[in-house]
């Protein structure tokens, strides 16, 4: 195959290359052939396709590392496919699912199964992470070299803490030997039992139980001093608070292999935001206080954080009306992550153009050892996000995703993905 | 009143406004002058409790009967509810049935939120897990400003597990609209630092939180509160929070004693200050259903008007 499409006059902007500037992108058979300018009177010969990205941004698809696609399990909230089209229309053009499907992802039968399903459903690319325990009890190691072998992109037990200092010090010995990175979902079980917020004056204002910020810092501290002990790569996921935020600069000033990611509703939204007891805001880690906010803003822009990533959790309407209480944790955030980034960090110049495609596409698919994607120089798959910068829309249900637990509806954002392609096909466009 | 009120629905204090707080003690005074026999006649007043309660139900049920109210028994266990009805598909029942007015307690905060706006008829909050008990503390301020006269200038001092107290909270919330100062007092555990953004004062130091108060409201603590390691011991906690006739002296000369009960005499006060002069302790029970009228006539005329 050797389809041949030209996406004209696109702002480009690949941080690996350091590129920012106006110019046409050809591409062959899937995969990026050329970028300059002035391409299209040269190139467009008989049979091309051309897109026109005037005034759009032209960016590398965007690597999320963070999602649930809950297949298998629980289809009625999201599947592979869905999850997929949702992400597509986000921009997002490779999702890493994690592992808490029913039954959980810790075995080469469950990935083969897995990967067989997303090579006939999937949209976009989907990686997929194993569970670091059998069952994500957090008391067995699962088998790393087997699941290598069976094709899981990382290793994680995220939704669960590994609650074990000694099982997480050989999870990460093991894992640097098979050149496998681990992502830990910080949160020590003892100080956030019960909690269904941030421990914090609106917890008691609304009468709910709170789960304080040295829940996560107290894990933060330890995988720090463990990955420093190991000498392993550990990634830490959704950071909420201020103090893991600090702790993470100071570790990666001493040369701790330690990487860290936020998400879109911990830097956009905080505690005192939440409506009632709508139950579309409640997630873990919860929204925090303005302070631990503007911590994770200072944080991406000063590369403490590397990536931005969704923690995509779909959930059913019905359990989600619970109240904030009942309900369970997460949020969606595929169709809308991209969104409120520009809205929060590019308009409000927090971050740069480039800074956010680093933290949206280069970093992560680094973070993941990808090599052919978060950039677009020639020979890279050809995934390409193509952004109104200055589109003003409101996100609305229903969505792509089966479900729609995102306290983003209804809230006016400014940028958004007008086409994606994936491998040089058209997988979304307005 | 009804000016001043236009609301269906009591779910808590903290949105109401000082007028509407005042116009509900002024009702509840005014009922206790004289009520009028049969302004409720023809309503129906159903109990919804998930939670058990003697003193709060009962206040709420003689109350509805002095206006002419028919009341409709009703508990959780053995009803539809236990059968997995939902709250809401009850609470549409009993008004198809005739209900008018919902009083209901709830063990979950803020169950009461979604299920005001989806019916017709009145919904009062008795109680809702550990966010608001609105009538508890409007009796609470109707027995204060008998004394008082008004809440400016006063200070109140709330002893206990705020931490896990609906009472404490609609305390605090009317209160501080009707201009009076609260210092929450307990132990961190129980009353955490962050009450402070609420708006009330906190100390630890029980000694420092009574020196020259107007009142104190004693708040029971419960004894599952010891299991679940917020408190070492009952007796530890009695030694360093218990109210004393002794502290109690500390306060002003003229300061007065509250509690919403049920006592734990020998745990949270003394049996001595809880039967001593500053004592209001009956005083409260007694224009508990005053103030519970005056809300379900408030509601009534609020929903009937809108």
């Amino acid at each position: 195959m050797s389809e041949r499409i030209l996406v004209t006059d696109g702002l480009v902007i690949d941080p690996a290359r350091r590129l920012e500037a106006v110019r046409d992108i050809l591409i062959v058979g899937g995969k990026i052939k050329e970028v300059s300018a002035g391409l299209s009177r040269k190139k467009a010969v008989l049979g091309t396709t051309t897109i026109d990205a005037k005034g759009l941004w032209v960016v590398p698809g965007l690597v999320d590392a963070h999602v649930h696609l809950r297949e298998p399990g629980r289809e009625g909230d999201e599947t592979i496919a869905t999850g997929t089209m949702a992400a597509a229309r986000g921009g997002i053009t490779t999702v890493l699912a994690m592992a808490n499907t029913d039954p959980v992802t810790d075995s080469p039968s469950q990935l083969a199964f897995l990967r067989a399903k997303a090579a006939s459903d999937a949209l976009v690319d989907v990686l997929f992470a194993a569970a670091v325990s059998v069952g994500q009890q957090g008391e067995k190691l699962t088998e790393f070299a087997k699941l290598r072998a069976a094709g899981a992109a990382a290793l994680s037990d995220d939704g669960r803490p590994v609650m074990n200092a000694g099982l997480l010090r050989r999870a990460l010995e093991y894992a640097k030997d098979m050149g496998l990175l681990i992502i830990d979902h910080c949160e020590d079980l003892t100080l956030s039992a019960g909690a269904c917020m941030h421990d914090g004056s609106e917890a008691l204002r609304k009468g709910l139980k709170g789960a304080p910020w040295a829940a996560e810092t107290v894990q933060v501290a330890r995988d720090i001093a463990l990955c420093e002990l190991t000498g392993a790569r550990v990634h830490l996921a959704h950071l909420s608070a201020a103090a893991s935020v600090a702790a993470v600069r100071e570790a990666k000033k001493r040369g701790v292999p330690v990487t860290a990611e936020a998400c879109p509703h911990h830097f956009a939204l905080c505690d005192d935001m939440i409506p009632g007891y709508d139950g579309d805001w409640k997630m873990n880690p919860p929204l925090r206080r303005k302070s631990d906010r503007e911590a994770l803003l200072e944080g991406l822009a000063d590369g403490t954080i590397d990536a931005i990533s969704t923690d995509h959790a779909p959930h059913g309407c019905g359990p989600k009306s619970a109240g904030m209480d009942l309900a369970p944790f997460g949020v969606i955030g595929l169709e809308t992550s991209f969104a409120v980034v520009l809205t929060e960090l590019f308009h409000k110049k927090v971050l740069s153009r480039r800074q956010i495609v680093e933290r949206m596409s280069t970093a992560p698919a680094a973070l993941l050892g990808l090599k052919d994607r978060g950039t677009l120089a020639p020979g890279s798959r050809a995934d390409l996000t193509l952004v109104d910068p200055g589109a003003v829309w409101t996100p609305q249900a229903p969505y792509l995703s089966s479900s729609r637990n995102t306290p983003f509806s209804g809230r006016r954002l400014k940028g958004r993905v007008v086409k994606t392609l994936f491998a040089g096909r058209v997988v979304h466009a307005l | 009143m009804t000016k001043k009120w236009g609301l269906k629905d009591l779910l808590g204090l903290e949105r109401l406004s000082p007028a509407q707080i005042e116009a509900t003690l002024d009702q509840a005074a005014s009922f206790k002058k004289s009520a009028p026999k049969g302004l409720l006649a023809g309503r129906a007043v159903a109990f919804l409790f998930t939670e058990a309660s003697t003193r709060t139900r009962s206040s709420f049920e003689m109350a509805a009967k002095r206006l002419g109210a028919e009341v409709l028994s009703f508990s959780a266990a053995g009803s539809s509810l236990a059968k997995g009805e939902t709250l809401l598909d009850t609470m549409l029942n009993l008004q198809a049935v005739g209900v008018t007015h919902f009083v209901v307690r709830h063990e979950r905060s803020g169950a009461l939120e979604a299920l005001a706006p989806a019916v017709k008829a009145s919904v009062i909050n008795a109680g809702d897990g550990w966010h608001e008990h609105p009538t508890q503390a409007l009796l609470d301020l109707m027995t204060l400003r008998e004394r008082w006269g008004s809440f400016k200038g006063r200070r109140l001092v709330i002893l206990g597990d705020i931490r896990h107290s609906r009472v404490a909270r609609s305390n605090l919330f009317a209160l501080k609209k009707l201009g009076a100062k609260v210092t929450f007092c307990g132990p961190t555990a129980l009353v955490p630092d962050a009450f402070k953004e609420l708006g009330a004062t906190v100390e630890h130091d029980l000694e420092k939180a009574l020196k020259d108060a107007d009142a104190v409201n004693v708040l029971r603590l419960q004894l599952e509160r010891m299991e679940q390691g917020f408190v070492s011991s009952l007796s530890d906690y009695a030694l360093a929070y218990q109210l004393t006739t002794e502290r109690a002296d500390l306060m002003k000369p003229e300061a007065l004693i509250l509690h919403p009960g049920p006592v734990n005499r020998g745990v949270e006060i003394s049996s001595e200050a809880a039967d001593g002069p500053r004592s209001l302790i009956l005083d409260q029970v007694a224009n508990g259903v005053f103030a519970r009228m005056a809300v379900l006539a408030l509601c009534d005329a609020g929903r009937t008007h809108v």
